[in-house]
């Protein structure tokens, strides 16, 4: 069977279980790149009216909590500090300008694709400080530890990672007994359920009867996932279903955990949108700690702030679509960012108007 | 010890006349030193263009800085439908540049213009202090002579009119990016399409005169032009992803790397439009040149969503195309 026909059979099955469910069904996908995957891949235009797909606090850049980005633009305009950073984080706005900004008024802000090349950079400027941006959920967090570990065993005095890591889970739990969210099953992110294991969702099925479906990235798989959660919700199951087997397992790498439980411990974090979530963080274990940019710059995280107008907070959270924001393509573009979700390349905001914004669904 | 650039070649005096004596005067074939080139007599409109190069790093698979600096603007001459015959070739040396890298630029930006049937007829040497450039910048400008009347051009293109690409998209910025990381076995995983396109495009208009316009895809990507067309056109260009010719290993990178394969760009791919009633004179001829085999007809020109790119996806959806927005990549080209 061809792409198209089989794309076909799946969105025939999905008008199929909306029928029996016999009310509007939304689901929730975590993850960013699922985000663009689907809007990359026209999903929108083939799921039939009734079936929402909601965007997730599953993009690194935008989950960010506005201090963390204030107090890491602040660290990157100081003199003697080399910012080393994911590309994704440049052009983020805090109350001092972006990082980009910063960088073209003289501030040492480095990009890097991989933590290690923050270490090389802290080896070869044995005067500088270099801090590593670390951002991101269980899938970027291993790289961190392996850049903290490598740091220890050549005895780096220079660098230090900035740790705003979070975990997926407890964003789930929170958005599960938020009244004002209306999920009826997650799309469980990929990337991150490589690590942690498809086992991890079991909660959110037993505890909050909720569908969790672990799919691939390729739009028929986010479409396949899409109807196995359909189906559970018509039948008023909730089921874990692992339709991702080649690469998720149900226990996760274990090399990837063991790693991050040998160097990060469990931490509040604090979220745009949702606030202090307890035990939602990574932050370096005592033995560790030195590498801590916040405790060897004496950081005290500024207080959060709302960017005025902006709705990134309820995009990630299920509760508006980027177009229902009032900034969305007037005054936020990618050109000139507002918030964090038209900035990053997961951010629903941007893959929305990269993609959507035409809705030329016709 | 390696031979590097110092300040001193720069400087205009004995170094410099040795460095352009010795090593780049006698690759070129220039005319006497003089402080410009004179060209023979022509018959026919010319075309000018310049463009810089400054991509990082120097060399990659498929291609480097040398290659680039020639094939870009000998396409930008060709795209108008021009036929590209001089360039000049001005570089910015970064002190401590070794020499063996520059000379091994040289050389391939020679091969390239041989390739290309285009000669260097005038050159520029500046140094600059070390951390002041990326080991070299070239600047090209090229001289191309109309053997046909120019392309009639954006304005000319109606709704039916049908878009071709002369083959795999995205190769080249893939490469480059590729080769920047850490990962070995990724740095020579894709080659560039870096070359230049004057024979293949040549060939195109020889078969089918009434083409409409040309463009080579560059920064930007397939995404970037197509997003003119239908802007300039007024009309709507319906895309069909099927049908966009991408080499499953670079398909597979992108999406590594997070990117839309149709805005990744490409150095030696051109994108026509032409009347519908001209493809199937056009198809065979591209496909025919050994730059060409991949060719595909990949869209069409609309009457209605104006001003729009449609793409109709592999998955059977639909989705806009726009144009990227800015560098939140490194420099590629």
């Amino acid at each position: 069977m061809s792409r198209a026909a089989t794309m076909a059979a799946f969105v025939a099955d999905l008008a199929g279980h909306l029928d029996r469910a016999g009310r509007p069904l939304n689901f929730m996908e975590v993850c960013g790149t699922h985000t663009v995957s689907a809007c990359r891949g026209g999903i929108h235009s083939l799921v039939p009216k009734g079936v929402r797909l909601l965007s997730g606090p599953g993009c690194p850049v935008c989950v960010t909590a506005q201090c963390y980005i204030d107090a890491l633009i602040d660290l990157g305009r100081r003199d003697g500090v080399i910012l080393a950073t994911y590309g994704d984080l440049v052009r983020v706005t805090g109350s001092g300008g972006s990082l980009e900004r910063a960088r073209s008024e003289g501030a040492a802000v480095e990009i890097v694709s991989s933590s290690l090349e923050a270490v090389d950079l802290a080896v070869h400027n044995p005067a500088r400080e270099v801090v590593f941006a670390a951002i991101g959920f269980e899938t970027t967090a291993p790289a961190t530890a392996v850049a903290v570990e490598m740091a220890a065993t050549l005895d780096l005095r220079n660098f230090s990672a900035m740790c705003c890591h979070k975990l997926v889970l407890p964003a789930m739990r929170a958005l599960l007994v938020d009244p004002d969210v209306k999920i009826d099953g997650f799309l469980c992110p990929g990337h991150v359920s490589v690590i942690i294991g498809a086992d991890a969702y079991r909660e959110v099925v037993d505890h909050h009867g909720r569908p969790c479906v672990v799919a691939g990235f390729d739009p028929l798989m986010i479409m396949e996932g899409i109807v196995a959660l359909a189906a559970q919700a018509a039948g008023g199951r909730a089921e874990l279903v692992n339709l991702y087997p080649s690469v998720v397992s149900a226990g996760g790498n274990p090399a990837a955990l063991e790693l991050l439980d040998r160097v990060f411990e469990p931490a509040d974090s604090i979220w745009r949108a949702l606030g202090t979530i307890p035990a939602s963080g990574l932050e370096l274990r005592p033995e560790y700690r030195r590498f801590d940019a916040f405790s060897r710059f004496g950081l005290t995280l500024p207080e959060e702030r709302d960017i005025s107008g902006c709705r990134c907070g309820e995009v990630i959270t299920g509760k508006a679509e980027p177009a229902e924001c009032g900034l969305f393509g007037k005054s936020c573009t990618p050109v000139e960012p507002v918030g964090p979700c038209m900035v990053s390349s997961e951010g629903a905001c941007r893959a929305w108007y990269r993609y959507r914004r035409a809705e030329v669904v016709s | 010890m390696t031979e590097r650039i110092v300040m001193a070649h720069g400087g205009g005096g004995e170094l410099t006349d040795l460095l352009i004596r010795e090593r780049i005067r006698p690759r070129f074939d220039l005319p006497d030193l003089d402080d410009a080139a004179v060209l023979p007599e022509v018959s026919g409109r010319l075309a000018v263009t310049t463009d810089g190069y400054v991509v990082s790093p120097l060399e990659f698979p498929g291609g480097d800085i040398g290659r680039l600096a020639v094939c870009g603007t000998v396409n930008d001459l060709a795209v108008c439908g021009a036929e590209p015959r001089w360039l000049t070739l001005s570089l910015v040396l970064e002190e401590g540049l070794p020499l063996e890298v520059l000379e091994r630029m040289l050389d391939s930006a020679r091969a390239a213009a041989e390739e290309a049937g285009v000669a260097i007829v005038a050159g520029d040497t500046k140094v600059v202090p070390r951390g002041q450039a990326d080991g070299m910048y070239v600047t090209t400008a090229g001289v191309g002579v109309f053997l046909r009347d120019p392309l009639p051009g954006v304005n000319s293109i109606e709704a039916g009119d049908v878009l071709l690409v002369s083959g795999t998209i995205a190769d080249h910025g893939i490469s480059v990016m590729l080769s920047r990381t850490d990962q070995p076995r990724l740095r020579s995983a894709i080659r560039s399409d870096v070359a230049p396109l004057a024979g293949l495009i040549g060939g195109l208009l020889e078969a089918a005169p009434l083409t409409r316009f040309l463009r080579d895809p560059t920064r930007g990507g397939l995404a970037g032009v197509a997003a003119d067309l239908a802007r300039d056109s007024g009309l709507g260009l319906l895309l069909e992803e099927s049908a966009i010719p991408v080499r499953p290993g670079t398909q597979w990178a992108a999406e590594l790397l997070g990117l839309d394969v149709l805005t990744v760009a490409n150095e030696g791919k051109v994108m026509a439009v032409v009347p519908e009633t001209d493809v199937e004179d056009a198809l065979p001829a591209l496909r025919n040149h050994r730059q060409g085999g991949k060719a595909a007809v990949i869209g069409r020109f609309v009457d209605r969503d104006p001003g729009l790119v449609v793409l109709r996806t592999k998955a059977g959806g639909r989705r806009m195309v726009g144009k990227p927005y800015g560098e939140e990549l490194p420099r590629i080209c």
